[in-house]
């Protein structure tokens, strides 16, 4: 019995076939396509975002019908906010990455294209004070209200807290 | 506020807002729900959460990467197990590592059990939310043996830290076999016995068949994923749509409802228990000696990079999200939590029902607030 | 009435209401006992043999606890309501008989008596809810009484149908009447009736709607602690007791039926054993639904009353006039009885909106799943 249990390092099959129809249909000469470890990762800038995520979900073709996870990393200077997509029907699977400078947050929301995204955006907004323009609640989600701070990030200190 | 104050001048009535949590019985932790009724009906709802919020994701920064188990197991801490694996997949993902087989098979046989045990818990409490009081009971007495069976192998019954980084933490005990197979013949019965106690009561059907039908599109557009969306009718599980582990290897079923009602998320978790069980049956038979911890250095080391890893939970696709910056902490570490996702969904399920289908809808979520909040 | 007479009547009810008060305790213990039974464990096992004394360790526990008043309760309501449930609660049992002359007075319109004096606890509920500013409790006062128009009706109208049988309304008389044949037999629609009108009566699983842990929390008794939710408690198993014993006399056939062949104070005692154990009989089968039924919802309770107890309890009714008017043999009755209840439970089994069956679940082999994506939502593969 051959471990297929480990090892899947590279894209499987629906996701190669992606990869070969994504550049048509999204129409943006500029994006770099790459791929890391078995996901196929696609950097944006932010005022794309919206737009091509829209398209992935509406196209047949990508028909991203789920979003699976939507996650900020903290690297200092920069934001990365990281959408990953699958489809139920496809059963392929690829990363949106958009990097925000730090000092200026904002991007839009996509919580009108998949309504999963309003949680984790509004989580996002939580703990790395992250803007979605026109999200339709952005409150605190997991944090009290009053809460002074974004926790999620780096320059937040985590010993030194105060007792809330 | 006294209820007085509910009554205008002219007499006419206004909705009343309620606040059911963080202090209620049946919010399955620290949940709160403002409810916004007019009499009995539910007009407007609004979900708080939070309470349980312990900033694990952020705590894992500060951890080792081996350390990190234990903070997982108190994530989702009725399948405790199950996350454990989630986490550990995702680092020998970026290890790269080969899992010996032996470490696949108990990996799998365990976590199975924990996904019958956490359905046993959904059994009971769920029959405590429409009213019955023997269900929860029936449920913990299976849940006991096999929290008993996990003590002996991992030494904890809930935070088990047994699942490891390139393995498990160590071979099963000599009597696992015998006393596994014990348990496995007990569960049969045992799940056939709840199937019969709650299944087909008249009340029971009254009160849950077609209540807060949810469609595959909301379904999906929600993000809800596990037995809620099962219900739905869509053919989808982590284990078949990106099969992990060893999973190929067994010959088991998916459980689809139709209606996505809360009567068909809870017959879809019953016939789970059986489906795993034949899971954990076909894995006794495969089952080999062997090593159970693959060569790897003792301190955990990454390559600089990230990955995501799905696994399908008790409660549905629980992701972990890994990013590694080649220091021996991860990154940054994000769960996915599947309760998360699905207590999304409650907003729109609770528009226009009764307060005591409130209780109901919720219960057939099965959320753990550990894995909600983090 | 003369003073000794008055003398007896105060002995006689401090009697009752230490007899119940025991009953109470005893039927606490009874139902832990019997529901543990049901649910695989053993129960109070800690204070006294089998846990015999622990109805007592409560009583000391409940009543020495801290009574607390929360600081938005309407005062008086919030004192009164456990007042306006127990009264009623004791009050019935002036005229529930215990044998032919153990009784504290019988009264010629007994069951006139016992349906006015049952709906009135239903007004503490009320104030309890509303006395106690408590949302969940306001909640769960004004289930009780919406809980109450639905089952009242059927509640009289299955008395009535007995009383038409015994024509009497003297409970006295009605058992003696039944001394040849139980009403059980001749009614069992009007049993079934009671029965489940009874159970909404005492709020017991499944219609257990307005102290609904899960819902409302315990509704009007949230905000009740120490002595006042004893006396709560207490009013609540003195119901209980109530009923069954209703149901004993009205239905099966109290201490008179099956006769016993003896005579004198060996007669006396014995029937009342009897009369006893069913009581004890249908207070195990109240427990025993308690322990394995959900609960319905407060609609369905509702339309359960007034589409199914209603229209079938009138039926009872006219089934037994005619029968009465024309002399008829009670077998008919029983034969229209059962085919009426054989009706009932196909309609509720036929329920339209619920698919009874199991398939609305389908099992999809993971092996053909894996390589078959669904087409479009809702494509399947069945194994």
């Amino acid at each position: 019995m051959e471990d297929q249990a480990n090892k899947t390092t590279a894209l499987n099959a629906a996701s190669q076939k992606l990869l070969g129809i994504l550049p048509s249909i999204l129409n943006q000469p500029t994006l770099q396509y790459r791929t890391n470890i078995d996901e196929l990762t696609v950097n944006l800038p932010g005022d794309l975002v919206h737009t091509i995520c829209k398209i992935l979900k509406t196209h047949t073709d990508t028909a991203f019908d789920y979003l699976t996870c939507l996650s900020v990393v903290d690297y200092e200077d920069i934001l990365e906010i990281n959408y990953h997509l699958f489809s139920y029907t496809k059963r392929h699977k690829m990363v949106l990455k958009c990097e925000l400078k730090s000092t200026d947050p904002t991007i839009s929301s996509i919580s009108n294209i998949w309504r999963a995204a309003n949680w984790f955006e509004r989580e996002a907004h939580d703990l790395f004070g992250v803007l979605f323009e026109d999200h339709p609640s952005l409150d605190r989600l997991l944090l009290p209200d009053d809460f002074e701070g974004n926790p999620g990030l780096k320059s937040y200190p985590l010993h030194e807290y105060k007792e809330w | 506020m006294k209820i007085s104050e509910n009554i205008n001048e002219s007499g006419s009535t206004v909705d009343m807002l309620i606040n059911m949590g963080p202090q209620h019985p049946s919010t399955h932790g620290v949940f709160r729900l403002v409810l916004q009724l007019d009499g009995e009906l539910i007009v407007d709802a609004e979900p708080h959460i939070g309470y349980l919020h312990r900033g694990s994701e952020k705590l894992c920064e500060t951890e080792s990467y081996s350390q990190v188990v234990t903070l997982f197991d108190r994530l989702d801490y009725v399948a405790n197990l199950n996350s454990e694996l989630a986490y550990c997949m995702a680092v020998e993902k970026l290890l790269e590592l080969q899992i010996p087989d032996r470490a696949w098979y108990i990996r799998t046989i365990l976590c199975e059990l924990n996904r019958i045990s956490s359905h046993m818990l959904f059994y009971g409490v769920y029959g405590l939310d429409v009213g019955a009081m023997t269900p929860v009971l029936y449920g913990f007495r299976e849940r006991e043996r096999i929290q008993s069976l996990f003590e002996q192998v991992t030494g904890a019954r809930m935070m088990h830290n047994y699942i490891r980084i390139g393995g498990v933490k160590e071979d099963t005990p000599p009597e696992f076999n015998e006393n596994l197979h014990a348990v496995v013949l007990e569960l049969e019965k045992a799940i056939e016995e709840c199937d019969e106690l709650l299944t087909q009561n008249e009340a029971f059907l009254a009160r849950t068949k077609n209540i807060s039908c949810l469609t595959i599109e909301d379904a999906i557009d929600f993000g809800v994923t596990g037995p809620i969306l099962r219900s739905t009718g869509l053919v989808e599980d982590v284990r078949i749509s990106e099969p992990y582990g060893i999973y190929d290897r067994f010959d088991f079923g998916i459980p689809i409802g139709s209606t996505g009602d809360c009567w068909d998320r809870y017959y879809i978790r019953m016939q789970e228990m059986r489906e795993s069980l034949s899971i954990i049956k076909q894995a006794i038979k495969q089952m080999e000696p062997g090593e159970v911890q693959a060569k790897m250095r003792r301190i955990v080391r990454p390559p600089k990079g990230e990955c995501f890893v799905r696994t399908e939970s008790p409660r549905g696709d629980l992701g972990v999200f890994l990013v590694s910056d080649g220091s021996q902490n991860p990154y940054r570490v994000k769960v996915r939590a599947p309760s998360f996702a699905n207590l999304q969904a409650i907003k729109h399920m609770l528009e226009g029902v009764y307060v005591a289908d409130a209780v109901v809808i919720l219960g057939s979520l099965d959320i753990v607030l550990g894995e909600v909040d983090r | 009435m003369t003073w000794e007479a008055i003398g007896w009547y105060v002995i006689g009810a401090f009697g009752l209401f230490i007899f119940l008060s025991i009953t109470v305790m005893f039927l606490t213990w009874i139902e832990r006992k019997f529901l543990a039974r049901i649910q695989q464990r053993m129960g109070p096992m800690r204070v006294g043999p089998h846990g015999t004394l622990q109805p007592i360790a409560d009583v000391i526990k409940l009543i020495t606890k801290e009574d607390i008043l929360p600081s938005w309760t309407d005062k008086p309501i919030y004192w009164l309501a456990p007042l306006a449930i127990f009264i009623p609660a004791i009050a019935i049992w002036v005229t529930i008989p215990f044998s032919e002359t153990l009784v504290l007075q019988n009264l010629d319109l007994g069951l006139l008596y016992i349906a006015a004096i049952s709906v009135l606890s239903v007004l503490g509920l009320v104030m309890a809810g509303w006395g106690s500013a408590n949302k969940y409790s306001m909640l769960g006062g004004l289930r009780a009484v919406g809980q109450l128009i639905s089952y009242e009706i059927p509640f009289i109208m299955a008395i009535l149908g007995v009383a038409i049988l015994s024509q009497s309304l003297s409970l006295i008389d009605i058992v003696n009447d039944q001394s040849a044949i139980a009403n059980i037999i001749v009614q069992p629609l009007g049993f079934l009736i009671f029965l489940a009108a009874g159970l909404a009566e005492l709020g017991r699983t499944p219609f257990d709607i307005h102290h609904a842990e899960s819902e409302v929390v315990g509704g009007p008794f949230v905000e009740y602690s120490g002595a006042h939710w004893a006396i709560i408690q207490l009013a609540e198993y003195v119901n209980t007791f109530a009923i069954a014993a209703l149901i004993a006399i009205l239905f099966l056939g109290g201490w008179s039926w099956p006769s016993m062949p003896f005579t004198g104070i060996t007669n006396d005692f014995l029937s009342l054993v009897w009369f006893l154990i069913k009581i004890y009989a249908v207070i195990l089968l109240i427990f025993w639904i308690r322990g394995t039924f959900p609960r319905l919802r407060i609609d369905q309770l509702m339309s359960f009353g007034w589409k199914v107890l209603v229209p079938v309890s009138f039926i009872n009714i006219v089934f037994t006039a005619i029968i009465r008017f024309y002399n008829l043999h009670w077998s008919i009755l029983t034969v229209i009885s059962l085919i009426s209840i054989g009706i009932i439970f196909y309609l509720i089994y036929k329920t339209p909106q619920k698919s009874r069956k199991k398939d609305s679940i389908r099992i999809i082999s993971a092996k053909d799943a894996v390589n078959n994506p669904p087409k479009n939502y809702g494509d399947i593969n069945v194994r």
